[in-house]
């Protein structure tokens, strides 16, 4: 598999008479770990959830490993996919949000181990198996049988992390996954995430973390206005940036 | 007093020595005893009055309240009630999840249902079902152009116990209905896409992630409900259905004992109803589970607790302490 993880053309989202995204293009290689960061509004949170079909796309062409998003085309035609291939598609790719959205009434374990039971039908003694060994990669191997309710922050989101990663993802998104933590816990959460990105996974990250974007990412892109405004190498990006735009951004939040 | 004049601790150093505890008179409330004492005159004299009206036969209450047709009443109340509510609450749910569906055909079906046996009263619809009979003397399904085809009197199909359940069951599925759909929609949106982002279908995030969350904001009112379906299925005594109210009202008209049977009646109806209230506190703490950090205790528990603080001297130290114990640092 040489050709890229992620692959946007164009692409275009209106809410209502809100145009969202302008016109996106994009490539996310694998194995690479893409940063996405601008003002709120600028569509960068939007633009995560096209990937995995959360939100349907307008107009231009989105793929994820090489087949599109939500549609098949045949000859010049676009078919919309059935739900049974959506959901098909979306189980291999893994996604941690802004507010974890851990099942409160399932114990750590139960988060990790519903959707191998239920969508890959994996066995229950395999599932749990695999879900230990998450929890234990992410830290929490003591939490096992605790509620969400009962862990921090920063454990809920490192379980929501683990719960992703049980699916086996090919691709994980990360919808600004530090921004409803206590500055203190931020640092435990990315630690989780630099480990994933030194083993190699795939990642398109919406953050405001400029720190973790710079060391872990390998491309940095800003975001403006529904348009991607300048791309590249991180460093190259935060200490020398080309456009006004990005200079004025980037003054406010470093 | 030097500890509360020099501030926050300084950093590093120990929680400072815990002050005494607060002792005040606390405020008086006069008015209170006085209410009290009022209500408690007002109700004396009430029960008083009954107890000792000369017309009333409370021999003959105590004879009727474990009388054999009576208990016969009962158990068909029950019934009638369970069979009723799992009518209620399994189309209920179905329907719900129908009127959220994107589909317009399964929403509109749903509405059409809610619409039509909200809108009309059970009474009538358990007398609709009691009387099918008089128009449609046989009641049947098949597919046209087929040999395939079933029919059955009507008689044999929907006897009285059959109505009053078709009725009360059918009717309270439409209120359950509401219910079910107002407990879906105070699920975080939030819940529905992390179950669809890791690839769970419609159904299984229904079933599995949406519903359980549900269950918090169903189970109040379908308690309600449950209660007050024990008395509605009193309803039943128009298609002669022999339960509890049925069953009192037959006796009475016998022994002339209108309002004794009324109290028996009450009587049983009260301690069903209260049965009901006591495992309903059980059935919300269980579904509260994972909503809040440590469930509360049950009344029991705090029974215990109390008799157990009442006889030791209370603690010296508060026995859950922000501070982290000396040793430990």
């Amino acid at each position: 598999m040489s050709g890229p993880m992620v692959k946007a053309e164009a692409v275009h989202k209106s809410f209502g008479r809100l145009e969202v995204l302008r016109g996106i293009d994009l490539e996310v290689n694998p194995k690479e770990v893409m940063c996405l960061i601008g003002p709120s509004g600028s569509g960068k949170s939007t633009f995560l959830r096209c990937i995995n079909h959360l939100e349907k796309i307008d107009a231009g062409r989105l793929s994820v490993d090489g087949e599109l998003v939500g549609y098949r085309q045949h000859g010049d035609k676009l078919y919309e996919l059935p739900d049974r291939e959506v959901c098909q598609k979306r189980s291999e790719i893994g996604m941690v949000f802004q507010h974890f959205n851990l099942f409160p009434h399932m114990t750590a374990l139960e988060n990790l181990i519903e959707a191998p039971i239920r969508v890959k039908k994996a066995s229950r003694s395999t599932a749990v198996t695999y879900a230990r060994a998450l929890l234990d990669r992410v830290g929490l191997a003591d939490k096992t049988n605790a509620y969400p309710k009962q862990l921090s922050g920063g454990q809920q989101q490192r379980v929501a992390i683990a719960r992703a990663l049980a699916m086996d993802p090919k691709l994980m998104l990360f919808d600004e996954p530090t921004s409803a933590l206590d500055p203190e816990l931020v640092g435990e959460v990315l630690d989780v995430m630099r480990r994933l990105a030194q083993d190699g996974m795939t990642m398109v990250v919406v953050t405001h973390e400029m720190g973790f974007a710079r060391e872990v990412g390998d491309t940095l892109v800003f975001m403006d206005g529904g348009v991607i405004v300048e791309a590249g190498k991180p460093r190259d990006v935060l200490a020398n940036p080309q456009q006004e735009r990005t200079r004025s951004f980037l003054s406010k939040v470093l | 007093m030097t500890d509360i004049a020099s501030g926050p601790a300084a950093p590093g150093s120990q929680a400072g020595p815990r002050p005494e505890a607060i002792k005040a008179i606390p405020v008086r409330h006069p008015w209170r005893w006085v209410s009290g004492a009022l209500v408690l005159a007002f109700a004396g004299d009430v029960v008083y009055t009954f107890a000792t009206a000369p017309d009333l036969r409370w021999d003959e209450v105590w004879k009727w309240l474990s009388g054999r047709l009576i208990l016969e009443g009962i158990v068909i109340t029950l019934e009638l009630t369970v069979l009723a509510m799992v009518i209620g609450i399994v189309l209920g749910i179905v329907l719900a999840v129908m009127r959220l569906s994107p589909s317009p055909v399964m929403s509109w079906v749903s509405w059409i249902y809610i619409w039509f046996f909200r809108g009309t009263p059970v009474l009538v619809q358990i007398f609709f079902w009691f009387n099918l009979n008089t128009v449609l003397p046989h009641i049947g399904i098949g597919i046209p152009g087929t040999p395939l085809h079933w029919q059955e009197s009507t008689n044999l199909l929907i006897s009285a116990f059959t109505a009053a359940t078709l009725g009360l069951g059918l009717n309270e599925a439409a209120y359950m209905a509401e219910i079910v759909r107002a407990g879906i929609i105070s699920v975080e949106q939030g819940q529905t896409e992390a179950a669809q982002a890791l690839g769970m279908n419609r159904l299984q995030v229904m079933r599995r992630i949406v519903l359980p969350q549900a269950m918090r904001v169903i189970i109040p009112p379908t308690g309600n409900e449950t209660i007050s379906m024990l008395k509605t299925t009193s309803l039943a005594s128009i298609a002669a259905v022999p339960e509890l109210f049925t069953r009192s009202e037959q006796i009475a008209n016998f022994t002339f004992l209108v309002i004794e049977l009324a109290i028996v009646a009450s009587i049983w109806y009260l301690a069903m109803t209260t049965v009901l209230t006591v495992g309903q506190y059980y059935v919300e703490r269980y579904f509260a589970r994972g909503a809040q950090r440590e469930l509360p205790p049950t009344p029991f528990q705090r029974f215990r607790r109390m008799l157990v603080t009442f006889h030791a001297p209370p603690p010296a130290v508060p026995d859950v302490s922000p501070y982290f114990p000396p040793g430990r640092r």
